[in-house]
């Protein structure tokens, strides 16, 4: 079993979304985040006072798949949150060692 | 007797020269349209206040949005009793010596449905008045806002409404020496926004920065909300200005329409500014701007015209905007919310204005300014704006100085870290969700005993 977590542009999660329903993959968990990576934050300004805001809005997704649907679906989210600009964000891939579904009490594979 | 000079004067001649004396066919009756008119203003102006509450609570920290909002409810409450106790006595009771009202009006004594003057019941006009100083005390909390003590604040407002606020409504609109000398003040330039800014801006400078300004950001957390806020201040402002006429009259319809105009032309102006100068015109500038706009107006609400009213407002909005974006921070002080920069700054302006653009044209009962070729009138507002300057900037150190000898004028390091809606209130005002916010630690009565204890009635 593996975590796949995706740290992808607030436009792009619908398509992220459909990306992985195509590939029969309907749980997942989804955060509002903040974070920086090489892309630039931005300005604001309040009554002329300018702040820099590095810390920009991202969605994190996060699912669980066996692990033999890993690449597909690393590959399914990578072409879906692309928009080949900076700023498209990160893919974490984890080694997961148990998952138990707490309505049965099922474990590993059987949990996913 | 239209005008708010004229009737205060009337006001101060029956109270003073003429006791006890009436004249057949010269009492003053009351004019129900008149009254009913007041009586809508003075609600008007009293929104002003919850609407302040509102502008101010969403350009702080979300963690402090409740304490600011809390400043300006509690001016409501503390300083409408001490106008019943004494405030208004002070202010408008018959003159002593040009500098303060007497006492004959303690506790509201005498002050009844009869009319004092004009044709508008005396207790209304006190009512009316006592909405002015409640949204002149909310303004100052702007500067201080993000670490002011609650307890020290209220110690501030109790002594400043009383021996500041009170003593200057008296100079300019309850029969004291600014008022003889000729000074105009509509609705409050000087004693309303000149008084509170300067206030702000004395008080900001001797509590201190908060903790982190000028290294972290301290971005207005829920703009929505001082839009809201804003809206009320304008809706309010009416009756700020042209119920300020204390009369359903032509006068207050001109009053009315030069408000309106000179806000609008305001936000316009900031805007530009702020486009010019930053590249992106801004909703929180187009509101700071209709504000300024709103501000200088008010002292010559009731002697301009409307396109004296449009010049004052264009050169108010870049004239603030300077103040708060590039003086500001020239100068390094904290002035939260601007209670400086928009309120003493518009004041200023708006108050020289009238020195310049005053008509008798537009009211009989004021004085030609600069332009209509009375110089005078403007050495009197500069008196006037300089006298004010001075007495609440010396007053409002003194004050703070005698209260930080009893106790701390501002929270603790880490409870302005913490926030003070937590710190200082014990309130959250964007708990996460209800199952987060932690365990009851009182012993409640079920729910399910409580509902079984309920007499059904059929």
């Amino acid at each position: 079993m593996t975590k796949i977590e995706a740290i992808i542009r607030p436009g792009k999660l619908e398509e992220v979304k459909d990306a992985l329903n195509k590939l029969g993959i309907h749980g997942m968990t989804v955060s509002q985040v903040i974070g920086c990576g090489h892309q630039k934050g931005r300005t604001e300004v309040y009554r002329g006072a300018e702040y820099s805001i590095n810390l920009l809005p991202k969605v994190k997704v996060e699912v669980v798949v066996r692990d033999q649907w890993v690449d597909q679906c690393v590959m399914a989210i990578s072409e879906a949150a692309r928009s080949g600009e900076i700023g498209d964000g990160k893919i974490f891939v984890y080694p997961l060692s148990d998952v138990i579904r707490i309505r049965t009490g099922e474990h590993g594979d059987d949990a996913v | 007797m239209k005008s708010r000079l004229r009737a205060v004067l009337m006001f101060i001649l029956y109270s003073l020269m003429l006791p006890g004396i009436a004249w057949a066919g010269d009492t003053p009756t009351i004019d129900t349209g008149d009254t009913a008119f007041v009586i809508i203003s003075a609600a008007m102006v009293m929104i002003m206040t919850p609407g302040l509450a509102l502008f101010y609570g969403g350009m702080v920290r979300k963690k402090n949005v409740l304490s600011t909002m809390m400043l300006s409810f509690i001016v409501m409450s503390v300083v409408s009793v001490i106008w019943a106790l004494y405030g208004y006595t002070l202010a408008f009771g018959p003159d002593i010596k040009s500098f303060i009202g007497g006492l004959d009006y303690l506790f509201l004594n005498g002050v009844g449905q009869e009319p004092a003057s004009g044709t508008i019941p005396h207790v209304l006009f006190m009512a009316f008045q006592l909405m002015f100083a409640l949204i002149t005390v909310a303004i100052i909390s702007g500067s201080i806002a993000e670490r002011v003590r609650f307890s020290a604040f209220l110690a501030f407002i109790i002594i400043w409404v009383s021996v500041v606020y009170s003593p200057l409504a008296h100079w300019v609109w309850g029969g004291g020496w600014l008022m003889k000398l000729g000074t105009l003040d509509f609705a409050g330039g000087t004693v309303v926004h000149i008084s509170s800014g300067v206030t702000g801006l004395v008080a900001a400078l001797v509590i201190g920065k908060r903790k982190g300004y000028g290294t972290e950001p301290m971005v207005p957390h829920n703009l929505p909300m001082t839009v809201l806020g804003a809206a009320l201040l304008w809706f309010g402002w009416f009756g700020f200005n042209a119920g300020s006429a204390l009369a359903a009259n032509g006068l207050a319809a001109s009053a009315f329409a030069v408000t309106h105009i000179a806000a609008a032309a305001g936000g316009l102006s900031w805007v530009i500014a702020e486009w010019l100068h930053h590249g992106k015109p801004t909703i929180l500038g187009c509101v700071s701007g209709l504000i300024a706009g709103l501000v200088a107006i008010t002292p010559a609400a009731g002697f301009v015209s409307a396109v004296p009213a449009i010049v004052i407002g264009l050169v108010v909005g870049p004239l603030c905007y300077f103040a708060v974006a590039v003086i500001k921070s020239k100068l390094g002080y904290d002035d939260s919310l601007d209670a400086f920069g928009i309120h003493g700054v518009g004041g200023t302006w708006g108050a020289i204005a009238t020195g310049l653009f005053a008509s008798k044209a537009v009211n009989e009962a004021g004085a030609d300014g600069l332009f209509y070729g009375n110089a005078g009138l403007l050495v009197n507002q500069l008196i006037g704006v300089g006298a004010t300057i001075l007495f609440a900037a010396l007053a409002t150190f003194i004050i703070l100085k005698l209260i930080s000898t009893f106790m701390n004028l501002r929270v603790s390091s880490d409870d302005e870290v913490v926030g003070l809606d937590i710190s200082l209130h014990g309130e959250n005002a964007y708990a996460y969700t209800d199952d987060l916010v932690g365990s009851i630690t009182k012993e409640v009565k079920a729910p399910a005993e409580a509902a079984g204890t309920m007499v059904k009635t059929v």
